[in-house]
């Protein structure tokens, strides 16, 4: 077995998968350690619904996907951030209409397109093993740029995150770093969702940030451990759909939740 | 100089007035408590104060070397902080976040400081603890010590013991008299806890849909409006 896994990292296309995986899975987790603080992570939800839509318009007039999804989910973001700071309550649902719309206009436009079957597979289940050249240049431009901000605005992401009035109050322009988070959610859904599908990429945004709540109580350790249940479950989740034959994107989540699961117990040794 | 004067301000969400024709001043030094019921716009003055509303009419400035950053701001506690992952430290650290410019870290300099407030609000031994494991009063302790990270001239308080018991809610109340007294800094509070209100404040803002009453405590308690909310119950 320990062979199976050496040869598994002679191939290119492995090599891809999991450099793309685990960037993405990487910068996913740190922003979403703030959407799940705010209790924002609805925003993930839909945005990877309104990304499938754009694929599949951008599939169908044969356009570059990401750079018809890009914007589309961008502005989706902010649009979906707006309603949310609104009224919590309301948000939810007007997030909810949002984001199952998008998904119905994807279908419809992909089975009106007709033929594109195959692609309409990929983009709600992954192609972990398809990633490109641009997929890995663009995911380590996102990567790079996620975690110079996130350390550069570290202290105030903090502060927004825990206390929006307190920080407003103290002149931190908070409006800004909830655009900013947003933005870059926005980004890191449309290039997760090419290797995770549109039904699963929220799963990275959510789950490593509750996992780690589950043992951690400090900020800080919320953020380091997200980021490294993060990048430990990609592997792992990748290794075993490699070893099992299993799809990609689905183990990947499942090792998310084992991972939960295994930081409940812990929490709950810890508490007793 | 007045540190805050406030001219017939009008306050309004969406072209409906919650308050107006509202009119005073506080000088450094001064206890000034903003009571009125539920509603009559308290939590929205203390909004505009700190710049986060902007008034529909009338002005407010700053003076005496304060301004609107400088505000010490308490926060009513919000339904995420309920369970949210961070240490005592973290959140008094985040009251230094609007000082001595922006780096990438907190700064030696920020972390003494944090350090002295935590010291000065009793709660150095927690400064490790999860703020969300913490009791009412504690928290209550720790937002204090982070509003005071923000602040060496006023507080800001929003209703700092909704929820607290009452032996909490007045070892509350002599601490931040204790701050205005011994360190001088000045202290504007809504609160609905009158008796308390009556023996530190040295100035009252009653409204109700306007400005009901401004002066000083001993005025307040002679006047009618005064008498009447106070219905002979906290009469000190
Ligand atoms: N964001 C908002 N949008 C619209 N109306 C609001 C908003 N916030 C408050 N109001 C309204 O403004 C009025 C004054 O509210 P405010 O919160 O200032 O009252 P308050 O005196 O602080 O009351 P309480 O004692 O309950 O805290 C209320 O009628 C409220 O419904
Ligand atoms: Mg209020």
């Amino acid at each position: 077995m320990l062979e199976m896994v050496f040869e598994m990292f002679t191939y290119p296309f492995m090599l891809r998968a999991l450099g793309v995986g685990v960037l993405v899975s990487l910068c996913a987790a740190l922003l979403g350690v703030s959407l799940v603080l705010k209790r924002y992570s609805m925003i993930g939800d839909g945005l990877s619904h309104v990304g499938f839509g754009a694929l599949a318009i951008a599939a169908v007039a044969n356009l570059s996907p990401l750079k018809v999804a890009i914007p589309i989910v961008v502005i989706a973001a902010f649009f979906l951030l707006r309603l949310s700071e609104n009224s919590r309550l309301k948000g939810d649902s007007a997030i909810a209409v949002i984001s199952t719309s998008a998904l119905a206009l994807g279908v419809l436009v992909i089975s009106v397109g007709g033929g594109v079957n195959t692609d309409l597979n990929s983009y709600m289940f992954g192609s972990i093993y398809a990633m490109s050249g641009e997929d890995v240049t663009l995911s380590l431009i996102l990567s790079a740029v996620v975690l110079f901000l996130f350390l550069l605005f570290y202290t105030r992401i903090f502060a927004v995150t825990f206390d929006e009035s307190f920080a407003r109050a103290s002149g931190v322009r908070v409006g800004l770093y909830n655009m900013l988070i947003a933005a870059l959610t926005a980004v890191t859904i449309v290039l997760g969702m090419r290797m995770m599908g549109a039904m699963l990429i929220s799963a990275l945004i959510i789950f490593p940030a509750l996992t780690s709540m589950r043992v951690f109580k400090t900020f800080r350790g919320v953020v380091i451990s997200s980021a490294a249940v993060a990048v430990i479950c990609f592997v792992v989740g990748i290794t075993l759909s490699y070893l099992l034959d299993a799809p990609g994107g689905a183990s990947v989540v499942l090792t998310n939740l084992a991972a939960m699961l295994l930081f409940s117990l812990i929490g709950m040794v810890r508490k007793s | 100089m007045a540190q805050i004067r406030c001219t017939d301000l009008t306050l309004a969400y969406d072209g409906v007035t919650v308050a107006d024709g509202i009119d005073f001043t506080v000088n450094a030094g001064d206890y000034l408590c903003i009571v009125g019921e539920n509603g009559s716009g308290k939590s929205t003055l203390v909004r505009a104060l700190l710049g986060l509303k902007a008034p529909t009419s009338g002005s407010i400035t700053f003076g005496d070397g304060l301004t609107a950053k400088e505000i010490g701001y308490l926060p009513q506690q919000t339904e995420i902080q309920r369970d949210f992952p961070a240490s005592v430290r973290e959140v008094v650290l985040s009251g230094c976040i609007g000082r001595f410019g922006h780096s990438l870290f907190y700064t030696k300099l920020q972390k003494d400081l944090a350090a002295y407030h935590m010291e000065r609000m009793g709660i150095a031994d927690l400064a490790k603890k999860c703020y969300r494991e913490l009791s009412g009063g504690q928290q209550q302790r720790v937002r204090l010590a982070r509003a005071l990270c923000a602040t060496g001239k006023l507080l800001l308080l929003d209703e700092p013991t909704a929820g607290l018991d009452p032996i909490v809610s007045r070892e509350l109340y002599s601490l931040i008299e204790h701050l205005h007294k011994t360190e001088k800094i000045t202290v504007v509070m809504v609160s609905h806890d009158l008796e308390a209100v009556m023996h530190d404040a040295s100035h009252i803002l009653h409204l109700k849909k306007k400005q009901l009453f401004f002066g000083t405590r001993e005025e307040y308690l002679d006047s009618e409006i005064g008498k009447t909310f106070l219905g002979g119950a906290g009469n000190a």
